[in-house]
């Protein structure tokens, strides 16, 4: 089988769905254009800025370095579905509190990202946070209060 | 910033990704981790007209210690090898680089034998394989051999791999007590590709170093043996190896810094790497 078009059932924030997608359309694209999904942003589109950051069977990835066709039996999240599910809530409180953004288009990667270093356990160092940040770009912030708000959730999940 | 329209098709095993490459009369690319192919797709720099998915081949994503020699199966995710114990204990060098290889998303996908097949000159895998003297197993239309990593990077992104060869396994050798490795590079973000970077190996003998290797990135087309400076290192003479630099490297300047930056930061690199070397392992 070879095509261009290519028939995909990929579970999206836990619902199963079923399209046939261009085989060239990228993870993003298809999320936000087929499926409405749009809370992952498309920025550089190769996977530099890491505005696109989805969850793809439980890591998170670049949705724009993945091809659709290739999520096909994949457990796909994105930001909605983990917003949702209140896994994060407590960070997205914290960036909220401590102006951990101001545009926002960083922040659905920005949060996915720092959900996957917390759900580690412990409280990391700063310079830890920053790296497993670094393939994150935010223009406004200065990532400052970034690394507040991740080291604040992180010192308080430890607590509870 | 969108690639422009390819078939794609999934290889259910090694044979017939051999099969499905050659039908597009070299215009097929295999898609392994894709961190790279399908940045280059996007910015439309190729336009193949197949991809061929080999991530549901099962058997290449093992890491194994085997004879001496720890095998690493090409479809290991960067993250696997970073968690790895086996690589931890036997192939430190890589321990060490594996961090600054791109980030965590990329990591959790990006490929150990895509790295080393897709040969960026500025990448630290290629320069890793170089410092181990490793090998790599190649399948292809005429059966399977192997390639030492010295005869493996031909040129800008050219390797000993044909429009049909699939990169199977990395083979280095397993560390042993009296070898020693260092690792260094400069990058402007942390993840990002080195301006320069440089992976070393040696075998401490006493208070002297023999079988210098220093594999640098970032500054040719392949990774680039420092020759005149292994050699220095080799008499003991730091300042000395540093000062060969200037004869072994001829970095061009590029979009990240100059011929001459990268030439300054050789050295700078260069001693780090050293005192790594020719530190006792506690």
């Amino acid at each position: 089988m070879s095509d261009r078009t290519i028939d995909i059932a990929v579970t999206v924030n836990g619902e199963e769905v079923r399209e046939a997608v261009e085989a060239r359309k990228t993870l993003v694209d298809f999320l936000r254009e087929d499926l409405g999904l749009t809370g992952s942003h498309v920025g550089c589109e190769h996977g530099v800025c890491g505005a696109c950051t989805v969850r793809v069977d439980g890591v998170i990835v670049r949705g724009c370095l993945m091809l659709a066709a290739q999520c096909d039996g994949a457990r796909v999240e994105t930001i909605e579905g983990v917003s949702d599910a209140g896994d994060i809530a407590d960070l997205q409180e914290a960036f909220h509190k401590r102006n951990a953004l101001q545009c926002g288009f960083c922040t659905p990667g920005m949060l996915l990202t720092a959900q996957e270093l917390l759900q580690r356990g412990g409280v990391p160092s700063r310079e830890t946070i920053r790296h497993y940040l670094s393939g994150n770009y935010c223009r406004c912030t200065g990532y400052q209060a970034i690394v507040d708000a991740v080291e604040a959730v992180a010192e308080a999940r430890g607590t509870k | 910033m969108k690639p422009a329209p390819f078939a794609y098709a999934k290889a259910r095993s090694l044979e017939h990704a051999i099969e499905l490459l050659g039908r597009h009369e070299g215009r097929a690319r295999m898609l392994a981790g894709g961190q790279s192919l399908i940045a280059t797709l996007n910015m439309r720099l190729d336009a193949p007209s197949l991809l061929v998915d080999i991530n549901g081949i099962a058997g290449l994503d093992a890491i194994a210690q085997r004879n001496g020699q720890v095998e690493i199966g090409a479809l290991t995710r960067h993250v696997a090898a970073e968690r790895s114990d086996v690589i931890a204990a036997q192939v430190p060098l890589m321990a060490k680089a594996m961090p600054h290889i791109g980030h965590p998303a990329i990591r959790n996908r990006g490929t150990i034998g895509g790295s080393i097949a897709f040969a960026d000159p500025a990448a630290e895998l290629p320069a890793c394989l170089v410092a181990l003297d490793g090998e790599v197993d190649i399948v292809g239309p005429g059966g399977r051999r192997t390639v030492k990593a010295g005869e493996f990077f031909k040129d800008l992104f050219e390797t000993a791999l044909g429009p049909q060869d699939v990169l199977t396994t990395i083979r280095v050798p397993a560390s042993a007590p009296s070898r020693r490795v260092g690792f260094a590079e400069f990058s402007r973000r942390h993840g990002d590709y080195a301006m320069i970077g440089l992976a070393a190996s040696a075998t401490a003998k006493g208070s002297e170093l023999a079988d210098v290797r220093l594999a640098f990135f970032g500054v040719g087309a392949t990774p680039v043996r420092a020759r005149r400076a292994e050699a220095a290192l080799a008499a003991g003479g730091v300042d000395e190896a540093v000062a060969a630099l200037g004869k072994d490297l001829t970095p061009s300047d590029d979009l990240q810094a100059t011929g001459a930056t990268k030439k300054h930061l050789a050295g700078v690199l260069l001693r780090r790497v050293a005192a790594e070397l020719m530190e006792r392992p506690t």
